[in-house]
């Protein structure tokens, strides 16, 4: 079981990425270098996939998204920085790729797919890195993530999309802070900042099929992960640590109502709209 | 949950659930009976039934019993290669009774032999196999897998047994017809076997087939 605090203890001689390649040994007994080239092979499909689906119309299973990357692919950015907006039509591109039965990396999981690429694809084109050091990095947004799934959960059916959206966000936030400065406590402090902007959010998808709201989700939730970096990287502390984070979002996650994890009987698509929208999907899907 | 379950796997989406875990169960089929099936019919329960198309899991289903990975891009297009495969298949409806409520029962033709697996996508991808040929088990497919159909009688599980040369992590055994002497036995390996025509020829063995996990 994965620990921050253990890993953060760890990590005062050993490098944060290769704490966690240890400590993966320690559990499962698989070789660090077998592990670092299966992730390896993972991460480059995010960024093919990342440069192949960038700002492309996609004709998503039920219709209801598919052209959101392709409108902000065309549109001057008035606010985002240009990480940030590179960031942001990529997370919104993958996120309509998967309602299309696009191939993706489940990072952490399908519907949550599109936060990863959204920061990896912005770090290859405006740092211009290399391979080793992205995937540093991953490696690292893998261990923010195994934290969370071993201590709480990220499926959305058992804590909300907090534990989902919110678990890709804390991984993108912790890779980019290593990038920039690893620095192990500057990763978990903006891991924590992260997944406490999003407490609570609720899994409420229209039809209970993965895109309203998930894809804007990926779209936004990529733009919290960036500024959750820039905080920590300043010097700024989350007051509760990391670890208190998750399992105060394991609690939250576990008193929401069934109407709120998945089922999508709760939240938006319960709205007039939703369902009648979802009346009009049933004629041409049974 | 490992590491490399928690940043992947590769896939096609949009859920783990209803395409991947769909997948598996269909391309289970695929390799127990060693190849496509000329005929398939997917029974659908409970949310699978409902939720089917919008989630993209006929074509999930479609593209295991062809044979398709869980990443292939194809498989958006998977009925144009069924098509082109001449392969027939059926959705069908039913309730299969108190069971997961992603759960498919799966009857295929192939070489004019019939065979009916059934099987529930638990979330994240994983599978559990409830039914072979109408007799229950448990199987997640994270194993190597043998299925084999035996003679209900003394030793025949020794002697099947004492042909594996591998490690046997979990094993089960159920009569499936007293008066025909048959036994369905289902052994989930650590290894994969290489003498599996060895294990084909005991006097014992009517019926053996050898599942391979997805790397």
């Amino acid at each position: 079981m994965f620990i921050w605090k253990d890993i953060l203890e760890m990590s005062r001689n050993i490098p944060l990425h290769q704490v966690i390649l240890n400590m993966e040994m320690f559990e499962t007994g698989v070789d660090p270098d077998e592990i670092k080239e299966k992730l390896s092979k993972m991460l480059k499909v995010i960024l093919e996939e990342a440069e192949t689906q960038y700002g492309k119309k996609h004709e998503t299973l039920t219709g209801m998204t598919g052209d959101n990357a392709f409108k902000l692919r065309n549109h001057t950015p008035n606010f985002l920085s240009k990480f940030s907006y590179m960031a942001t039509v990529t997370a919104l591109s993958i996120a309509e790729s998967n309602a299309s039965m696009g191939r993706i990396v489940a990072c952490p999981t399908a519907g949550a797919s599109g936060v990863i690429p959204g920061v990896f694809n912005a770090m290859v084109k405006i740092f211009n890195p290399t391979f080793e050091e992205m995937l540093e990095a991953f490696i690292v947004a893998g261990g923010i993530g195994k934290v969370i799934a071993d201590k709480a959960t990220i499926s959305g059916a058992a804590g909300g999309c907090q534990a989902e959206i919110g678990t890709a966000a804390a991984m993108a936030s912790g890779a980019l802070t290593y990038y920039i400065a690893k620095d192990a406590e500057k990763v978990g402090n903006a891991a924590a900042l992260t997944l406490k902007s999003i407490m609570g959010l609720v899994c409420d998808p229209v039809g209970g099929f993965v895109e309203v709201p998930c894809v804007k989700r990926n779209g936004n939730l990529v733009n919290i992960a960036i500024s959750s970096s820039e905080m920590a990287l300043s010097g700024i502390k989350s007051v509760i640590p990391f670890d208190e984070v998750v399992d105060a979002m394991k609690k939250v996650g576990s008193s929401l109502p069934q109407s709120l994890r998945e089922t999508g009987e709760g939240g938006i698509a319960n709205t007039q709209t939703a369902k009648s929208l979802v009346s009009n999907l049933k004629i041409f899907l049974l | 949950m490992n590491l490399l379950k928690v940043v992947g796997p590769v896939m096609v989406g949009p859920s783990s659930s209803h395409t991947l875990g769909a997948l598996r169960i269909a391309r289970f089929v695929y390799k127990f009976i060693e190849g496509r099936p000329e005929e398939v019919s997917f029974i659908l329960h409970g949310s699978f039934s409902k939720t089917y198309k919008g989630h993209g899991t006929d074509r999930a289903l479609l593209a295991g019993i062809l044979g398709l990975r869980q990443d292939d891009p194809e498989i958006k297009n998977v009925y144009e290669i069924a098509d082109k495969f001449n392969l027939k298949y059926r959705f069908l409806f039913e309730d299969l009774g108190d069971v997961h409520p992603n759960t498919v029962r799966i009857r295929v033709l192939k070489d004019g032999m019939t065979h009916e697996v059934e099987g529930s996508s638990i979330g994240g991808g994983d599978i559990k196999i409830t039914f072979i040929d109408s007799v229950p088990c448990e199987l997640s497919w994270d194993y190597d897998t043998l299925v084999i159909v035996n003679r209900d009688a003394p030793n025949a599980l020794k002697s099947i047994l004492s042909t594996i040369k591998v490690n046997v992590a979990n094993l089960y055994l159920r009569r499936v017809n007293l008066l025909q002497e048959r036994a369905l036995t289902i052994i989930e390996l650590d290894e994969p076997i290489n003498n599996l025509e060895e294990i084909r020829k005991l006097p014992c063995v009517f019926e053996c087939y050898f599942i391979r996990r997805d790397d």
